[in-house]
């Protein structure tokens, strides 16, 4: 009966990817799961734009003598790979992509609250995207992604008011995004859905963007004054003009330490979703990982003064900054004890999206243990402005965040594209992003700690072989970001249909088709149990 | 759902806010050492809170919203305190039998 099997590429149902079609109905549109993947495609290509400067550096960095480029062209390739992948890929990562895509549909609402805010955002972050870009075809920023004054204000010769353009605009994306997200989840939770009952994953975007509302505003401000003191010599920033210098650190960390926890903490959503899937078992500690993410976000705010530890700040402001930053471990803690706990007896299987979570577990426990080495004053004295703070906040950022992006990305693509990628590749290509990292930044604890300072384009020759083997590492993580979008495009017309739930997961967003329609529910869900009942779908699957 | 503000309210509020502003002015005259700068900025802040409170309608507003415009002022005075705690003490020297 051959006429019976259909083809499933000519036989889909309507989904939010075929309701419409031509240019309009993607660059108009107001369905948060477009705009998602809009968000999806932009943050993909500005990633690879800081990638290419990365392995600029790390190709510079093969030999100890200054070779490749010269010193300001290399401080302008490590100043445009962080400006980049900070504000433009791991800022608005996962909250604009996989946020976009799932808190509506996690919490069983039709979309966002504001969903031509929510186009407007990603039109924003465009238009600073723009500006970014301007500024490298122009010849580039040489200040650092830090901007710090009066170098930045006073002295660089290079295009920053442009780049700082840039980061003020791509601010107001996030800011929106983050607004969206809050009065969404206040008001647009289905019937049943109680704030005991919120996935995690919304529970960290929820932290997220009240860090986004309250911080994002004052970096601009920042900026904002930045730009007036260098374009119209208004004294704010830098001593000859009757500034100081302390207060733009000051008032830059204030937003930037917080837009680390922008970063990593939906990366923990992620994780907090992915380790009860395939445990088979419910979280352990619920509320406190839940909790634990409003405490960082609300800690979060009152550790940024150890960045400036040595840079002329009182020290006894130094010595509050350094016990807060201490307490800002409690909370991300509990988060990985309780990922452990929810493993321990749990029926584990490694799929892909399991094994970034393993990777992220131990790759943030690195990055945040050696914060603590960071916040101690007098350890921090010797490790400031080394690879030591390098090799440390690329296990948050990368170890962390990247992993975790990924990982989700595995994990949602089915109900993304309702298409499978192939797990062989999948689980390939997760093993060498582990390795490739770290041998890409193990070593450079190493050099930072005997004293290799971050920011030089040439080295004392003894740091040469752990310089090599970062390099090395560093190509291997570029083939394992490589061969998963090559895989992820290759699905789109190849990949076995997914079905509704291949991971047999609990949440709303499993509930509805793959992939959604635009409505994303066909009747408004009532949620009658709590977030990652496996154990009771276990028992009905057994019994 | 919101509760209408009679007009007369509003008028009282205005004429609070101008007389302050007046009163402003009128302490500026005076020369009060270092209690200038805290008198200028009391009367200010006590204005901004008329107009938050009375014409942004957050008196009448939920629970939710205070509870918001309270938390970005709240944050807005972390930024001043601990840097303000920077800027005190940075002159601070050590001394004495503690050190």
């Amino acid at each position: 009966m051959s006429t019976v099997l259909q083809d499933p590429q000519t036989t889909e149902t309507p989904n939010y990817l075929n309701a419409e079609y031509g240019w309009k109905s993607w660059l108009l549109t107001t369905d948060h799961k477009r705009i998602a993947l809009l968000y999806l495609i932009s943050i993909s290509v500005m990633f690879a734009l800081g990638g290419v400067f990365a392995m600029l550096i790390r190709v510079e960095l093969l030999t100890p003598e200054g070779d490749l480029v010269n010193s300001d062209t290399y401080n302008k390739l490590f100043t445009m790979h962080g400006v980049v992948m900070v504000f433009f890929f791991l800022v608005p990562s996962i909250p604009a992509t996989l946020g976009n895509f799932l808190i509506p549909m996690m919490i069983g609402a039709k979309d966002l609250a504001f969903p031509r805010i929510n186009l407007l955002s990603w039109y924003i972050y465009v238009a600073g995207a723009l500006f970014a870009i301007a500024a490298i075809v122009m010849g580039g920023v040489d200040t650092g992604w830090t901007f710090y004054t009066p170098f930045s204000s006073t002295y660089s010769n290079t295009f920053v008011i442009t780049a700082a353009v840039g980061v003020f605009i791509s601010g107001f994306s996030s800011i929106t995004t983050g607004l969206n997200f809050i009065v969404t989840i206040h008001k647009m939770r289905a019937p049943g859905m109680t704030w005991g009952r919120l996935p995690l994953f919304v529970w960290a975007n929820y932290a997220t963007s009240l860090i986004q509302v309250l911080g994002t505003p004052v970096v601009a401000i920042t900026l904002a004054l930045l730009a007036l003191e260098r374009g119209f010599h208004i004294g704010i920033f830098d001593p000859a003009i009757g500034g100081d210098p302390i207060l733009f650190q000051h008032m830059f960390w204030f937003y930037s330490h917080p837009a680390v926890y922008i970063m990593i903490l939906p990366g923990m959503g992620v994780i907090s979703e992915v380790v009860p899937c395939f445990s088979r078992k419910g979280i352990f500690g619920y509320s406190f990982i839940a909790a634990s993410s409003l405490g960082i976000a609300i800690v979060g705010f009152l550790v940024w003064g150890h960045h400036l530890f040595v840079t002329g700040m009182s020290m006894y402001a130094g010595l509050y900054f350094s016990l807060l930053s201490m307490l800002v471990a409690v909370p991300s803690a509990i988060k990985v004890f309780n990922w452990t706990a929810t493993m321990y007896r749990g029926s584990i299987s490694y799929a892909t999206p399991m094994l970034y979570a393993f990777g992220f577990i131990g790759l943030f426990t690195i990055g945040g243990l050696t914060g603590l080495f960071l916040a101690t004053l007098g350890v921090d004295v010797h490790l400031t402005d080394t690879y030591f703070v390098i090799a440390h906040f690329h296990y948050v950022m990368v170890g962390g965040m990247v992993v975790a992006y990924l990982g989700g990305l595995h994990f949602w693509w089915p109900k993304i594209t309702g298409r499978m990628y192939p797990e062989g590749w999948g689980k390939f290509s997760a093993l060498l992003v582990f390795v490739g990292f770290n041998v890409t930044f193990f070593p450079q604890f190493i050099t930072g700690y005997l004293g290799q300072p971050r920011r030089y384009h040439a080295y004392a020759p003894e740091f040469q072989v752990l310089n090599v083997m970062s390099t090395a590492g560093a190509s291997i993580l570029a083939l394992g970001y490589i061969i998963p979008l090559i895989y992820f495009i290759w699905s789109l017309r190849y990949g076995k249909p997914a079905g509704n739930n291949p991971w047999g997961a609990t949440g709303l967003e499993w509930t509805t088709q793959s992939p959604p329609t635009t409505f994303n529910f066909d009747v408004t869900p009532i949620v009658t149990e709590e977030a990652y009942a496996y154990a009771k779908h276990e028992e009905a699957h057994v019994g | 759902m919101h509760s209408v503000t009679p007009v007369r309210t509003y008028v009282l509020i205005w004429v609070v806010l101008t007389i302050m502003t007046f009163v402003t002015y009128g302490v500026a005259q005076i020369d009060l050492g270092p209690f200038n700068i805290v008198i200028a900025l009391a009367i200010a802040a006590f204005k901004m809170t008329l107009v938050i409170w009375f014409f942004m309608h957050v008196r009448t507003d939920s629970p939710l919203t205070k509870l918001f415009v309270f938390a970005g002022f709240f944050w807005m005075a972390i930024l001043f305190v601990f840097t303000l705690g920077d800027y005190v003490s940075r002159a601070w020297m050590p001394g004495g039998k503690f050190w």
